[in-house]
């Protein structure tokens, strides 16, 4: 069980979405989960170790840790790509639903049960809507919990047992930045990217929903 | 999950590119990213434990390897080969948005029932004409704009391609000037100028397809002003269907699963 679960989800959801949506998956796949496979993890994966105070007190280091960095920067990410990726589900779990049901009925109940209209656009849009939240939510948390987004070199600590303020150095501070702001850059494309991709779609179907009044009126 | 996902997703495209184009994707999965895995990740992989300097401040290795190495090659490699992979992407969404295309036409089209045509249309190796020349050659310009970027990052960041043995630092807070030891030296150079060296070769090939591209769109262009009675659009038509049809015979072996852009 690895990150190629989330691969083959998102390339099952892929079926199921507008072209927007498409950019989007390619988005995520290329710029976000395999830079953090083949790039980020690395960085990140000796940074405990080489995470240094300048003082022989036991313990010390490991609080000073601990307090500047209460969950790490690479946990943070994997969490928001999972969390980002899952409400696709809820479109895989919908149509999933509407072949059962056809099945069932033997007999065909939709024009196609991929195609986005009726309870299906609903479930698009909610799936558009939380996708937008947990990035926006993610980058808040980031910005919080970090003080922006920047890596300091040095950090300054006095808690107990440290005896006095120590200076504590973070390894590899201007890479881990250089990769956050990547972070935040995709982030803030998969976030426009969904905004559009919702517009895109209460103007298609508004549209629509016009046109086949208007021809009713006709009629 | 891992580079075999990009594999997965260009070896898609491979089936619609230029000869050239397909030796362009050899040499980037052979010569690359193969090499990246399999040797250059082992070479960097103990950069900084194995980064020493000639003093006990703590702290002063830190601040001494961020400020000589802002981001590691490696890394910056990594980087260059997904962006540089990218804009093959664009031509599999256009070729997957023209199947899509002929897919509804022949939905809405005449219900001859051809067995399998969904199959051959999804089988079906497009030409690199009109619109999709404009695509794959746009991709082909970003990718020798993306290489190019990225070769000259790697120049300016770490002052040519040569790793040096000794680095002096007097960052804060080591106390001097102090002396530090980059590991392997030898090593990371011999590596990079190899990946250097194929940059520049990926880069060669891509200026060479867009050439032949160049050269093949103004080659058709005058043959069309030459034979202006000819009724373009039936004759290339039936010229197009019958290439096409060729081009199934032959191919109807070669299929590669198209695991994104389907």
């Amino acid at each position: 069980m690895s990150w190629g679960f989330l691969r083959d989800l998102l390339t099952g959801v892929n079926k199921y979405s507008t072209g927007i949506g498409r950019i989007w998956v390619a988005v995520v796949f290329l710029f976000r989960l395999l830079v953090y496979i083949v790039a980020a993890e690395n960085i990140w994966k000796y940074e405990h170790d080489e995470f240094e105070c300048n003082i022989k007190q036991p313990g010390c280091e490991n609080v000073c840790f601990d307090h500047f960095f209460p969950v790490s920067h690479i946990r943070l990410w994997a969490l928001q790509l999972i969390m980002v990726s899952t409400p696709s589900l809820l479109v895989v779990f919908h149509v999933a639903y509407r072949e059962n049901r056809e099945k069932h009925h033997t007999q065909k109940l939709y024009k196609s049960p991929g195609e986005i209209d009726g309870g299906l656009l609903c479930t698009y849009l909610i799936s558009l809507i939380l996708k937008t939240g947990f990035e926006i939510v993610f980058l808040v948390l980031f910005y919080k919990l970090y003080n922006g987004f920047k890596v300091p070199h040095l950090v300054k600590c006095d808690l107990r047992p440290c005896p006095n303020t120590v200076d504590c150095y973070i390894s590899k501070p201007t890479e881990k930045m250089i990769f956050l702001y990547f972070l935040v850059a995709t982030s803030c494309l998969c976030i426009v990217l969904n905004l559009s991709e919702l517009t895109y779609l209460i103007f298609k179907y508004s549209i629509k929903c016009y046109l086949k009044k208007c021809v009713k009126k006709h009629q | 999950m891992d580079w075999g996902a990009l594999h997965t997703i260009l070896g898609g495209v491979n089936k619609h590119s230029t000869s050239i184009g397909k030796i362009w994707l050899t040499v980037l999965f052979i010569f690359r990213i193969m090499i990246l895995v399999v040797a250059a990740e082992r070479v960097w992989g103990d950069e900084q434990d194995d980064f020493i300097c000639n003093t006990l401040q703590p702290g002063c290795k830190n601040v001494c390897y961020d400020h000589f190495f802002p981001i590691s090659h490696i890394r910056l490699w990594a980087l260059q080969l997904i962006f540089v992979s990218t804009p093959a992407l664009l031509v599999a969404m256009h070729v997957a948005y023209r199947r899509h295309e002929k897919k509804r036409q022949f939905r809405k089209g005449d219900q001859k029932c051809e067995y399998k045509d969904i199959e051959e249309i999804r089988r079906q190796r497009f030409r690199i004409e009109g619109s999709l020349w404009w695509t794959y050659t746009s991709s082909i310009f970003f990718r020798l704009v993306f290489e190019a970027v990225f070769m000259y990052a790697f120049y300016f960041m770490y002052d040519g391609f040569r790793m040096p043995r000794l680095m002096k630092c007097n960052a804060w807070p080591c106390p001097n000037t102090v002396d530090c030891f980059v590991s392997r030296p030898t090593e990371k150079t011999v590596f990079t100028i190899f990946m250097i060296a194929v940059s520049s070769i990926c880069i060669l090939l891509n200026v060479a397809e867009l050439c032949y591209l160049l050269t093949k769109f103004f080659l058709r262009r005058s043959k069309k002003a030459g034979n202006p009675k000819h009724h373009p659009n039936h004759e290339n038509k039936e010229e197009t269907k019958q290439n096409e049809m060729n081009e199934l015979i032959s191919d109807s072996c070669q299929n590669t699963v198209i695991g994104f852009s389907s």
